[in-house]
């Protein structure tokens, strides 16, 4: 962290950068939350049975 | 089974499962990067949908063993701006998202923090968003997140930067509160002031 002997400036200065980027740490935690929010939701049933549909026609052109 | 000298596999229903299986695995994630490209829930799983089937009818040109992730990904994108096409430029301010996000955070009863964030990451432009979610929430590094969006790594970096400092700025500002203004206007304000601020970073 900071020593006492830093210039007033420059202690002021470090401290917004580190609170810049805590800021964007917290941010960035959000981020991924919001995100895998929705990747943890159950998959709705249609996927699987429109995929199935889908592999249905291969084994009929097959 | 009779011993080939390709080297290729052959296309058997046995790869084909084996490739099924992996595309059922990306389903959540699909999901989640369609949400967040299209903020509408339904819209977003037609969106999944979709780029599920076309990685399917396409899977013949998947090369098993490498990223099927980023190839997922890079289909549902390209289908995302090819409905979008006619409402869409680049470097625009998405003001439909922005528009239907504040309808949807009207609800009192949603949680407040992350609707916060959600209205703000809609007010972006597109390709800012974009690159900020696969960089900073889906798991993609920066040369991955480039090769999805066909664009640079230089360029990607610089529009996960922005996008970084516009959230910030904007989140700082509660700039997600109806004020009066279009959403845009209020965003576009914010935006200004970050690529102004931008300078000392």
């Amino acid at each position: 962290m900071i020593g006492e002997t830093a210039p007033a400036e420059a202690r002021g200065t470090t401290a917004a950068l580190d609170e810049a980027r805590l800021r964007q740490q917290a941010i960035g935690v959000r981020l991924r939350r919001l995100f895998d929010e929705v990747v943890n939701e159950d998959v709705p049933g249609e996927f699987l049975e429109i995929l199935r549909r889908a592999d249905n026609r291969r084994e009929e052109a097959g | 089974m009779m011993a080939s000298a390709d080297t290729a596999p052959p296309r058997t229903a046995a790869v084909d499962e084996d490739f099924k299986r992996e595309l059922v695995g990306l389903i959540p994630q699909l999901r989640a990067f369609a949400r967040a490209l299209c903020g509408n829930p339904t819209a977003a799983d037609d969106l999944a949908q979709d780029a599920m089937v076309r990685a399917w009818d396409a899977r013949a040109s998947f090369e098993m063993g490498t990223n099927m992730k980023a190839w997922t990904f890079m289909i549902l994108r390209n289908q995302f701006y090819s409905e979008k096409r006619r409402s869409w430029r680049q470097g625009q301010l998405d003001q439909d998202a922005a528009e239907r996000t504040l309808l949807a955070v009207d609800n009192p009863e949603a949680p407040l923090a992350l609707d916060e964030l959600r209205l703000c990451l809609a007010m972006l432009p597109a390709e800012q968003r974009e690159a900020l979610i696969l960089v900073g929430a889906g798991g993609f590094a920066y040369e991955e997140a480039a090769e999805i969006c066909n664009c640079a790594v230089g360029t990607v970096k610089s529009r996960v930067s922005r996008a970084r400092r516009a959230l910030q700025a904007a989140l700082e500002a509660g700039a997600y509160h109806r004020d009066g203004k279009p959403a845009g206007d209020a965003m576009r304000s914010i935006l200004a002031e970050a690529d102004r601020l931008g300078v000392t970073r």
